[in-house]
């Protein structure tokens, strides 16, 4: 062997994914949320101190500059306040993201900006997460940010929401004052479009009071420290039947030994797709089955939700980028359609009006969007729905679309992957409404 | 009852598989993605570690295809021999094409100044030939082996991050990134740069390189080196490092955590001459892999972020 390298080569590898094993948990994603200065930087730097996942280097760092910006304490939000102007103007702009990990499970940490002016990138935290913690601080109680996030978290898909209930010292760790604050996120959570279950944790972020360990100052506080919450939290959701993968790519060899190979590249998203499964391709709704499945160039007899995986079909049915592999079982099938009704968090500066045309991107497929109605917007703190002729910059509201190419639709709360799309603004290209299907057909809302 | 025997750590003990399987996919579809939808992409190689993991998912994504993209290697000059070997041999290996793209000609060519004086280092010139590369060749997205676990700029990051006609990185104006559902649309003369690998720590990539034997230089693992102590790093004489007065080299027992311009980049004292060491001291660590290792990031707080928004990888 060469002396420069270390290794084998691929091709002698053979490497399978892991068995699934109930005992390993999952990656647990989770975005912190809440007003500004309710404490999530220092929650997290807390988490990340904790967990002994701060370096040394950077522990210097942030000490170094938690002088210079004035503050006694080190301050551990500066640990992932990333950006220049975050750290002089003391806020967050932009999500960050922060990886610890326990000999229980691996966490990502999207701690979010709590201004209302950078909601679009709480969106962008938030989405991806399992589980929000909404941070509220004692003193001032629920305010519309932890109303906004809520409704926001929920709506984009977390399963979970913790209430931390943070600065319990700065009230004498009133027992009283933190179940007030619990009952009403409760009851909030509860009235939302997607009530998801809610816990609540009293808290003390800067001093470490039920964030890794139980505080000695909640005697009356029975549940478990955050950490360990966390850690426990099941975030499997249950298997949805019926695995659709959304074609990202054709895989065909250019001759060699694989000349006559062709395969479709995606993500199987809900169920579980086995060989000899029968498939029906939409929107063409050609029907065939499952001839060959590969996950890591290396084939396997099955693939479950989130594996990346090439499928082959028996048949020499007509297949390109966009189209969907949808399996028979779906207790809902998708359905083709051109006029959706949509849930769309608007996050430019130009207004959404009727008339405008937008680039859509659903699944793998992408094509133009235009707005044929605004039915209204929701007023974030009441809930309550205002007819609006427009919606602006971090307005939630409900929207008519007509599509230029037939997607293969879900409703969002019947299955999320299939049932939601961005709207990219055709000027800038830069990505403007994140949108959840509530309808499918434009001319019979739900509410 | 007895105690169970002690077992010596296999990689699982580190993370937990599903974890790593979970990060495998999720890069594995951003590759398929952005060079489905981006007409000319290419992956930008370094001969580092995690370059070397980035393409060997770039491989897995597209099997049994060939990879349908080049790997470009921006080549300071101050380069680790048993760097450019197994660069050489890797991509003869793995039958990709190569594209080099060299900050000397940058110099001879008058687009950069070289910076004068024994701590000069290429490590920011490197923005300058890195974007000319880019225009030259017409590539409108550039994979990147960066993970937010590196530097707190970094953590700010999306996985698609858009830049200017300048090459010019905005972190104030960031496109939104719900979900996985990824925006690519760019204008001529603008492009992409792709991160797969955002969500990896180091561990993770050691843990990856363990379970699939990916190949990397020598200069990871433990060998005995001749080096001079500067603020606390430890710099292999011989090559672009310029011994100041009163430098006295000597050999020691050493291997990287990071491979960049031998100029910047240090040793670390370690015995750890395989995988399942390795593992073991990078779980082990207290020491973030840019603190430890490279001169450049410890000069200041926005350093990372400085040479990001002129276009940095
Ligand atoms: N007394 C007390 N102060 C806290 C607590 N958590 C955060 N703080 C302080 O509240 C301020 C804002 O916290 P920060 O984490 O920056 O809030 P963010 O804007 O939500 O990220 C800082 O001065 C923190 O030190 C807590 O539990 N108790």
């Amino acid at each position: 062997m060469d002396s420069s390298m270390v290794g084998t080569d691929l091709r002698s590898a053979s490497v399978a994914p892991s068995e699934p094993d109930t005992a390993v948990r999952t990656t647990l994603r989770i975005a912190t949320a809440g007003s500004v200065d309710d404490g999530k930087s220092t929650l997290i730097g807390r988490l990340l101190h904790d967990t002994k996942t701060v370096f040394e280097d950077q522990l210097k760092a942030v000490e170094k500059a938690s002088r210079r910006y004035g503050d006694g304490e080190t301050n551990l939000a500066l640990l992932t306040d990333g950006l220049r102007a975050e750290r002089e103007q003391g806020i967050t702009i932009d999500v960050a993201h922060r990886y610890f990990t326990t000999p229980l499970r691996s966490f990502i940490v999207a701690d979010t900006p709590g201004h209302a002016q950078y909601t679009r990138n709480m969106v962008t935290g938030a989405s991806t997460s399992d589980i929000a913690i909404v941070l509220v601080d004692a003193r001032h109680g629920v305010v519309d940010q932890t109303r906004r996030h809520s409704l926001i978290a929920t709506m984009l898909g977390v399963e979970a929401i913790v209430v931390a209930v943070n600065k319990m010292d700065l009230v004498g760790w009133d027992q009283a004052e933190y179940e007030r604050i619990s009952k009403e996120v409760h009851a909030f959570v509860d009235g939302l479009p997607h009530p998801v279950p809610v816990f609540s944790i009293p808290m003390s972020a800067l001093l470490g009071d039920n964030v890794v360990a139980t505080s000695t100052n909640t005697p009356w506080y029975d549940g478990p420290p955050l950490l360990t919450f966390l850690e426990q939290f099941d975030a499997s959701v249950e298997s949805l039947p019926g695995a659709r993968v959304h074609v990202q790519r054709v895989i065909r060899p250019q001759g060699g030994d694989h000349a006559d190979f062709r395969g479709y590249a995606g993500v199987v998203a809900a169920g579980t797709l086995t060989i000899g499964e029968p498939i029906t391709v939409l929107p063409s709704g050609r029907t065939t089955k499952v001839s060959g499945l590969h996950r890591w160039g290396q084939p396997v007899a099955d693939a479950g939700a989130g594996h990346a995986v090439v499928v082959e079909l028996a048949d020499d049915v007509d297949v390109a980028r966009g189209d969907v592999l949808v399996a028979g079982d779906a207790t809902h099938p998708p359905e083709v359609a051109e006029d959706i009704v949509i849930d769309v968090c608007w996050m430019i500066d130009q207004p959404l009006l009727v008339g405008t045309r937008h680039w859509f991107k659903h699944g793998t497929r992408t094509g133009h969007a235009t707005v044929t109605a605004i039915e209204h917007r929701y007023d974030l703190v009441s809930l309550e729905h205002e007819p609006t002729d427009e919606l602006v910059l971090n307005d939630i509201g409900r929207v008519h679309l007509r599509l230029s190419e037939p997607i293969v639709a879900d409703l969002y709360r019947h299955h999320a992957e299939g049932g939601r799309l961005i709207l990219i603004d055709a000027a800038s290209n830069t990505t403007a409404g994140a949108a959840m299907i509530a309808a499918i057909s434009a001319w019979s809302p739900e509410i | 009852m007895s105690q169970p025997a002690p077992t010596t750590p296999a990689f699982d003990d580190y993370v937990s598989p599903v974890h790593l399987d979970e990060l495998t996919d999720e890069a594995i579809t951003i590759i398929r993605e952005v060079a489905t939808e981006c007409e000319n992409p290419v992956l930008l190689f370094s001969g580092g570690k995690d370059s070397a993991v980035l393409l060997h998912l770039a491989r897995l994504a597209f099997a049994p295809a060939r990879l349908p993209f080049p790997v470009m290697h921006v080549d300071t000059g101050h380069n680790f021999a048993e760097v450019i070997d197994y660069r050489d041999r890797l991509v003869k290996d793995w039958n990709v094409r190569l594209v080099i793209a060299s900050v000397q000609e940058s110099i001879d060519s008058g687009r950069v100044v070289e910076d004068v004086g024994p701590r000069a280092s290429r490590n920011r010139l490197q923005s300058v030939t890195l974007l000319d590369a880019l225009a030259e060749h017409g590539f409108d997205a550039a994979f990147g082996g960066g993970r937010r676990d590196e530097d707190k700029a970094r953590a700010k990051e999306r996985i698609l991050s858009f830049r200017d006609r300048q090459g010019r990185w905005d972190p104030r104006q960031q496109r939104p990134e719900p979900w996985a559902l990824l925006n690519p649309r760019i204008r001529k003369g603008e492009h992409l740069r792709a991160f797969p690998l955002s969500n990896w720590t180091e561990l993770d990539i050691w843990q990856y390189i363990a379970r699939h034997d990916v190949p990397l230089p020598t200069i990871y693992f433990s060998h005995t080196r001749t080096v001079v102590e500067r603020d606390g790093m430890l710099l292999a004489v011989g090559g672009p490092v310029a011994l100041e007065a009163g430098e006295q080299p000597f050999d020691e027992v050493v291997r990287y955590r990071t491979v960049g311009d031998a100029s910047c980049t240090g040793a670390i004292r370690s015995a750890a001459s395989t995988l399942g060491h390795i593992l073991a001291e990078t779980a082990a660590a207290r020491i973030t892999e840019r603190g430890a290792t490279r001169a450049d990031d410890t000069f200041s707080e926005s350093a990372m972020e400085d040479r990001k928004r002129e276009g940095y990888f």
